[in-house]
């Protein structure tokens, strides 16, 4: 294998392990969608410039931004939840 | 069962799985070594036969269309799927939230680059999608990347901050009207094929090889999955930032 393709291969590893280990999860995110360009480059070097391109669009943007949106609703309904929960206290929390 | 009993059984089936493992990665063929003669007899015989220069979205279009149909179909079901699953009440919109409107309120506008950036991506981002889903038989590309490439230019609409903008974009009749006649278009396509015997058979002339308008039916399935991906990515977007646009709305006004 070329040097080249070594390195990113080895690349694609360090940020899929990162991903995993990751505990946060919009941090979590953050690195999927680095994951995502990475994985996007290496289908290139490998000269699948069509895959690369649905990798790039679905990996690196859809994805993350699926889990973004999906994130911020949740995060919403627990926060309309514990307001519910305590209604004297959820103008303090506010 | 006992921790120690587990972690026997773990290793157990851990090493048989090793062995297994590196068995087959010995089998496999060399790396970048391509064995099977599908790709090579479509790699040599594609542009010839349908007069296009991008193989793999021949194979998307024409010769596997039928797999691609199925794509398109499973994400207008999850897009149908998380619609549903999403939609807000009116009286979730109208009724007690406004208690809580606090923490979507309270999101600062963005900065001036921000929405200088964002705004100024906007056209070369519309007319970048546009290329790509137009241009799927010549290069790269096609009606997936293009029509996700396209769905992101409303987003960066909101990005802005520019919340009654993109509720207009993205709660346009327009956008279902586009949905429809994306996945309309694609089965409509496919019926031509039954004029020459098979569903989903290129039976449009097939031009000039390199020529915009070339490729028969390749050239339409592109345009109407880019349609409809674009319009799906955008009512999913919606339905997820629907509330929160309704919430900050009515905080500001």
């Amino acid at each position: 294998m070329p040097f080249i393709q070594v390195t990113i291969l080895i690349f694609v590893g360090m940020t899929g392990t990162a991903v995993a280990l990751t505990r946060n999860p919009v941090h979590q995110v953050i690195g999927l969608s680095f994951y995502g360009i990475i994985l996007g480059l290496f289908f290139f070097i490998l000269q699948a410039p069509d895959v690369a391109l649905s990798q790039i669009t679905i990996g690196a943007v859809v994805l993350p931004l699926m889990f973004m949106l999906a994130l911020g609703k949740i995060r919403r309904q627990a926060q309309r939840k514990s307001s519910t929960d305590h209604p004297g206290n959820a103008r303090g929390v506010q | 069962m006992t921790i120690t009993a587990r972690r026997w059984l773990f290793g157990v089936c851990g090493a048989a799985l090793f062995t297994i493992f590196i068995l087959a990665v010995r089998e496999l063929p060399q790396f970048g070594h391509y064995r099977g003669p599908y790709g090579d007899v479509l790699n040599r015989e594609t542009v010839y036969e349908r007069h296009v220069t991008d193989v793999v979205s021949a194979v998307n279009f024409d010769w596997r269309g039928i797999d691609t149909l199925g794509e398109e179909s499973i994400l207008f079901l999850s897009v149908v799927g998380t619609i549903v699953l999403l939609r807000t009440g009116d009286e979730e919109v109208q009724g007690k939230d406004n208690e809580d409107a606090g923490p979507n309120a309270d999101i600062p506008l963005p900065s001036d680059a921000t929405r200088v950036a964002a705004l100024g991506l906007v056209g070369p981002l519309v007319v970048f999608g546009l290329y790509i889903v137009t241009h799927g038989h010549l290069s790269p590309g096609g009606g997936f990347q293009g029509g996700v490439v396209l769905a992101t230019a409303p987003l960066l609409v909101y990005v802005a901050g520019a919340l009654k903008t993109f509720k207009r974009i993205a709660n346009h009749q327009f956008v279902e009207i586009m949905e429809a006649l994306g996945i309309g278009g694609f089965l409509g396509i496919g019926f031509l094929g039954m004029a020459r015997g098979a569903y989903l058979r290129n039976a449009l002339p097939l031009g000039t090889t390199g020529h915009l308008f070339s490729g028969g039916t390749i050239f339409l399935l592109n345009v109407s999955t880019g349609a409809a991906v674009a319009a799906g990515m955008l009512s999913v977007m919606y339905a997820f930032l629907e509330h929160t646009i309704e919430v900050r709305l009515r905080s500001k006004a």
